[in-house]
């Protein structure tokens, strides 16, 4: 679904990558862990194809991206969905469910009447039909968040990219996305029994270990792959020595 | 010591380092400023390019998403700007047009009136101050809408979703506000004409209705409407691509915004101003 040897392009210059050699297949749940700054964000966009890579190769659903068209890279595009950390940019003039309803109405060219059931769908799914009506700034970051997963769900996309989703969430909400996630990873009513490949990024990989199947980790401005579950837990010296060393 | 101090801040030709920098820091001041002129300048060619492009190429795609902002734009930059527009055509017809109605009938040239209002106020004053008008109530709005958004990532979450931003943001604005001002300067031109006749009713000049509309109606001719709805369209998308460049096409934060937008009027001005003198050739020469 992904195949990337790449060196990010930067977008928030925050610090430079250098070459990333990934591999997504379809039903992986991959966790990618890094600290503040470690350029977590810019492979994420990376990988949604919304920049080029700085160098390398960036093949998605086994098209390299630098050789594609606008309209080509746009379905590809479609096909992904990539939710953004803190709040998940949601627009602010928009309420959520208008939010939810924008990709839809803008790629199928429908009312807002013609979109309503497939919003409601899965405003219902997300817990979030209480809020439809407010606009984003209204809501705490945890429902913002929320809302933003709806928004990146409603085209079903095969691959769902989510920025540090955890982040500064309760525990009640904590749980809410890991069951979500869980749910999506191994086949979902609303994508008709189909498991959903997933890559999530992190900062701690704990709440992670149980639900995750691959593992990585952008450390001084590396990729480090540590494998599935038994190697993550086989690491565990060694990754304590990882964050370590950042700190 | 004094000596030493002296002696110190004194180069080679014995001039004093700060006069004998001047020249050179002037240059350099000159240089950065030309520099990001040209800059700015290809940035809003490109920026204009890339809107007209998408204008064009994707009038039917989204229409039930794209249109509706289309008329939410003109409803915001034309119906709600009426009562304003009302305002100052009534004062521009009682300020420049009643006084000039009543110069021009004491020095006896009344018959003069239909020209000189076609001139000053449908090809010059009427599009300049509807502009003018619409960039100080909207445009700025536009630099802050679009640069909040853009500060915010929101426009990072429209690609992420395959939402063209220029389509979504661009698009709706430089439709709106290139009918927003055409419609607007018409008002304002007719509310300026009858205000400016009241005016003159008021001050006792004996100049009959029909005299003074079939003077006006004699001096216009179809280029004068043509130029009229160029000019006007042409001051829209100036106004448009400015304000949406200024906030949407390069990165910005929040506290950025406020900058940008004070960028955005100015070149907005200067380019609405230039364009108006490239319109006074055309006048000239037609």
């Amino acid at each position: 679904m992904i195949d990337a040897s790449i060196a990010p392009a930067q977008l928030h210059r925050v610090t430079e990558l250098k070459e990333i050699n990934w591999c997504v297949k379809p039903g992986n749940f991959w966790a990618i862990g890094g600290l503040h700054g470690s350029g977590k964000t810019d492979f994420m966009a990376t990988a949604a194809g919304l920049q080029q890579p700085a160098a390398g190769v960036l093949k998605i659903f086994s098209q390299e991206i630098s050789d594609l068209h606008e309209d080509e890279l746009l379905k590809i595009r479609l096909r992904i969905g990539l939710v953004f950390a803190v709040g998940g940019r949601l627009f602010n003039r928009l309420t959520v469910a208008e939010n939810v309803a924008l990709p839809l109405r803008y790629h199928r060219n429908w009312k807002e009447e013609e979109a309503e059931e497939s919003v409601r769908e899965i405003l219902e799914l997300t817990d979030l039909i209480p809020y439809a009506r407010q606009i984003p700034s209204a809501l705490s970051r945890s429902w913002q968040q929320r809302a933003a997963l709806a928004r990146a769900l409603v085209l079903k996309p095969e691959i769902l990219l989510l920025d540090s989703p955890l982040l500064g969430l309760d525990l009640r909400q904590q749980k809410w996305w890991l069951d979500f996630l869980k749910n999506l990873s191994e086949g979902s009513a609303f994508y008709d029994g189909r498991p959903v490949t997933i890559v999530v990024t992190t900062d701690n990989f704990q709440p992670w270990k149980e639900l995750a199947r691959q593992f990585a980790i952008l450390k001084n401005n590396r990729w480090h792959e540590l494998g599935g579950r038994a190697e993550l837990d086989a690491s565990d010296e060694s990754l304590q020595e990882l964050w370590a060393e950042e700190i | 010591m004094e000596n030493a101090s002296a002696t110190s801040g004194e180069n080679i030709s014995g001039r004093h380092p700060f006069f004998s920098s001047l020249p050179r820091a002037y240059l350099n001041f000159v240089g950065e400023k030309l520099f990001a002129f040209t800059g700015t300048l290809f940035g809003l060619g490109a920026f204009a390019l890339i809107t007209l492009v998408v204008l064009l190429k994707k009038t039917r795609q989204a229409s039930h998403v794209v249109h509706p902002l289309m008329r939410a734009q003109i409803e915001r930059a034309g119906v709600r700007l009426l009562p304003m527009t009302s305002f100052l055509g009534l004062a521009l017809g009682l300020v420049i047009i009643g006084q000039t109605l009543f110069l021009l009938n004491r020095i006896g040239v009344q018959n003069m009136a239909g020209t000189i209002m076609v001139t000053v106020v449908v090809r010059e004053l009427g599009p300049i101050i509807t502009a003018l008008l619409v960039l100080a109530r909207v445009g700025t709005a536009i630099v802050i809408e679009l640069g909040t958004s853009r500060a915010l990532g929101e426009v990072e979450a429209l690609e992420a979703l395959g939402v063209d931003p220029v389509h979504f943001l661009v698009v709706p604005r430089l439709v709106g506000l290139a009918l927003s001002i055409f419609a607007l300067t018409i008002y304002l031109i007719l509310v300026a004409l009858l205000g400016g006749y009241l005016f003159a009713f008021l001050q006792d000049v004996p100049l009959h209705p029909s005299d003074y509309f079939g003077q006006l109606a004699n001096a216009l001719t179809w280029q004068d409407f043509a130029l009229l709805g160029l000019k006007t369209t042409l001051f829209g998308s100036i106004i448009a691509v400015v304000t949406c460049y200024q906030g949407l096409a390069q990165p910005l934060r929040i506290e950025d915004v406020a900058t940008a937008t004070t960028r955005a009027v100015g070149q907005s001005v200067v380019a609405c101003v230039l364009l108006d003198a490239l319109f006074i050739i055309v006048y000239l020469v037609i």
